[in-house]
């Protein structure tokens, strides 16, 4: 059977991280999926999308709802349960890790399963690698702007040359052990205190 | 003292984690030599599979959840064992304003009174049905839970087939105030501050309390991956203590200030102070601008509320069996009975020379007030511990109790 005859329903909050899992799931041939943000309403979507395969998102707090649905509503036609296999403890752990869970329908086969879990696995990590890296570049441009306008204020009161304001905040730094950026907020938050040095 | 033991805690923002927050964010924790690390969890599905998977040593749970662990009920079970009880009490059942108008009309009257309310609710429930409306839909935070049972427990004593007459949901705590005022649900029972919440934002009504419904009666519990718990018992006795200690300051009046601020942290509920008073105080706004007192309405420490009874585990366990989550067989049986573990509770707690029950069970529902207990040393005073329609739970004849729940 091929793999596009599989019906997986994905259940995130983060539309970017969903349409990465779809996409992904999309180019191992899988044509028949579905993504949800909002779990209002969760029933009779599930009704009408009959999944085979549910990816959940374990941020979501409404886990616990979906768990009990899943078991005991009259809207699943079919049982669904998580998709543990015990002797498969180190791919339980990476999707923990990871941060998703997968749920299947009663009987289907693992073989069919582990390539879908383990693509959501890599996927929910490049996305939390994704989103590291840009929250770093993030505050390095925030550094990097509190890094000058604190060197602004060092030129400016002490008449120091832009190089010269740079090592001493550097020199600073390294003397008390700490960041540059650091070093750069304490003087600028000390200039704000102090009086309008900045023309503000 | 330096560390000796370093232990990974799941919790949830839920007020009734403040035992096991405090114990790692006041100093008790330390002072026994342990270096605990307090994670906050989204689910208790998440912490059921991080227990699971030994991500966290112990968490913060639901009473019934290690009972459900070990019995296999849910995805990834694991053995879980109960050492410690994180408090008694402190769940609200709560109404939209829509279903207290219906009730009020059919004699319910602000005084918290069980009985009142349900007979009101039932007869509510009957003209919806007559009219043939939908049937109300209730909320409760997880299948395996005390507020399920007690929600259960109380409508079936007044009348109500919580299966057949209305319709019980999952909600997750923070939400239940919000599901109410949008008419997802018409009601829910949950811990605070969620009740509150919503008489805050005036719409929903409180129409009893756990405190009523079973006084002082068991609702979180530490919950231990039984794994560990074999191989650190030294860490487990050491980490008994300082949540000991930590239940003990949480208890007493003078801390209620530092307490609902270190609460009101983000990183802990992340609710602001005032809200978490009606816990701490007992005083409820229950809505319409009625004020009551609630004795015993959630205690962290009194009344012997960290002793993990074996028949508060084998209460949950009849409930399991009586809304058919399990099938009562003597396997099952021992499982429930071996899952409280009031054993390691007194070890660890022994060196202090507290005062400590002798028994590891009691019969539910007997003491009628206050009562002193006998026990090593300094005083103990328990209960009391009754159910609001004078119902006894023997754990001694469970058979009996769960025949007489099943025929009723």
């Amino acid at each position: 059977m091929s793999a596009g005859s599989l019906t997986i329903l994905v259940i995130d909050e983060n539309s970017i991280r969903a349409s990465i899992i779809e996409a992904g799931l999309r180019d191992a041939g899988h044509r028949h999926v579905t993504v949800i943000h909002d779990v209002a309403g969760i029933a009779r979507r599930i009704a009408e999308i009959e999944p085979d395969v549910i990816v959940i998102d374990l941020e979501n707090p409404n886990r616990d709802m979906l768990e009990n649905m899943f078991q005991l509503s009259r809207a699943v036609k079919r049982p669904i349960a998580m998709f543990v296999d015990r002797s498969d403890q180190a791919s339980i752990e990476a999707a923990v890790d990871a941060g998703v869970s997968a749920y299947v329908v009663d009987g289907l086969k693992k073989e069919r399963i582990k390539p879908i879990l383990d693509m959501a696995i890599s996927r929910f990590n490049a996305f939390s690698r994704m989103a590291r890296e840009l929250e770093e570049a993030r505050s390095e441009l925030e550094n990097r702007k509190v890094i000058d306008r604190a060197k602004g204020i060092l030129m400016k009161s002490r008449g120091l040359s832009e190089e010269a304001a740079y090592t001493l905040l550097r020199k600073t730094a390294m003397n008390q052990n700490r960041k540059i950026a650091e070093i750069a907020q304490s003087l600028v938050t000390a200039a704000g205190l102090l009086g309008p040095l900045e023309g503000e | 003292m330096s560390t000796t033991h370093e232990i990974t805690a799941g919790f949830m923002p839920l007020f009734d984690s403040a035992v096991l927050v405090a114990t790692g964010e006041m100093g008790f924790a330390a002072r026994e030599g342990i270096e605990l690390k307090l994670q906050r969890e989204t689910s208790w599905a998440n912490i059921r599979d991080r227990i699971a998977i030994g991500h966290f040593d112990v968490a913060h749970m639901l009473g019934p959840m290690p009972l459900a662990c070990s019995l296999g009920l849910t995805p990834l079970a694991s053995d879980t064992i109960v050492p410690f009880s994180l408090g008694l009490g402190g769940n609200c059942i709560t109404v939209s304003n829509a279903v207290w108008d219906g009730m009020v009309a059919n004699g319910a009257i602000p005084d918290l009174d069980p009985a009142r309310a349900g007979a009101a609710l039932g007869a509510l429930i009957r003209e919806r049905s007559a009219a043939g409306r939908e049937p109300l839909r209730f909320a409760v935070v997880h299948p395996h839970s005390g507020h399920n049972y007690e929600l259960r427990y109380w409508l079936a004593a007044c009348g109500i087939d919580p299966d057949r007459d209305i319709e019980i949901v999952i909600v997750p705590p923070p939400f239940m105030a919000d599901a109410l005022a949008a008419g997802r649900i018409d009601g829910y029972c949950v811990g605070e501050p969620w009740n509150s919440a919503a008489v805050a934002a005036g719409t929903g009504r409180i129409v009893t309390v756990k405190a009523l419904l079973w006084r002082n009666s068991p609702e979180k519990v530490i919950g231990a991956r039984k794994a560990w718990a074999e191989e650190n018992p030294e860490a487990l006795a050491a980490l008994l203590r300082a949540l000991h200690h930590s239940a003990r300051w949480c208890q007493d009046p003078v801390n209620r200030g530092e307490l609902a601020a270190l609460m009101a942290r983000p990183a802990f509920l992340g609710q602001p102070e005032a809200i978490q008073m009606p816990a701490l105080t007992g005083r409820l706004q229950l809505g319409g601008g009625v004020e009551r007192s609630v004795e015993d309405f959630f205690l962290p420490f009194d009344k012997a509320a960290n002793f993990p009874w074996k028949s508060h585990a084998l209460w949950f366990y009849t409930q399991m069996v009586r809304w058919g989550q399990l099938p009562h067989t003597p396997q099952n049986l021992a499982i429930a009975r071996d899952c409280y573990r009031p054993d390691l509770y007194r070890s660890a707690l022994k060196p202090l020379g507290v005062a400590l029950p002798g028994a590891n069970a009691k019969v539910e529902g007997a003491l009628k007030v206050a009562t002193p207990v006998g026990s090593a040393g300094a005083s103990l005073v328990l209960g009391p511990d009754g159910f609001f329609d004078g119902q006894i739970f023997d754990p001694d004849q469970i058979d009996a109790y769960i025949a007489s729940q099943i025929s009723a």
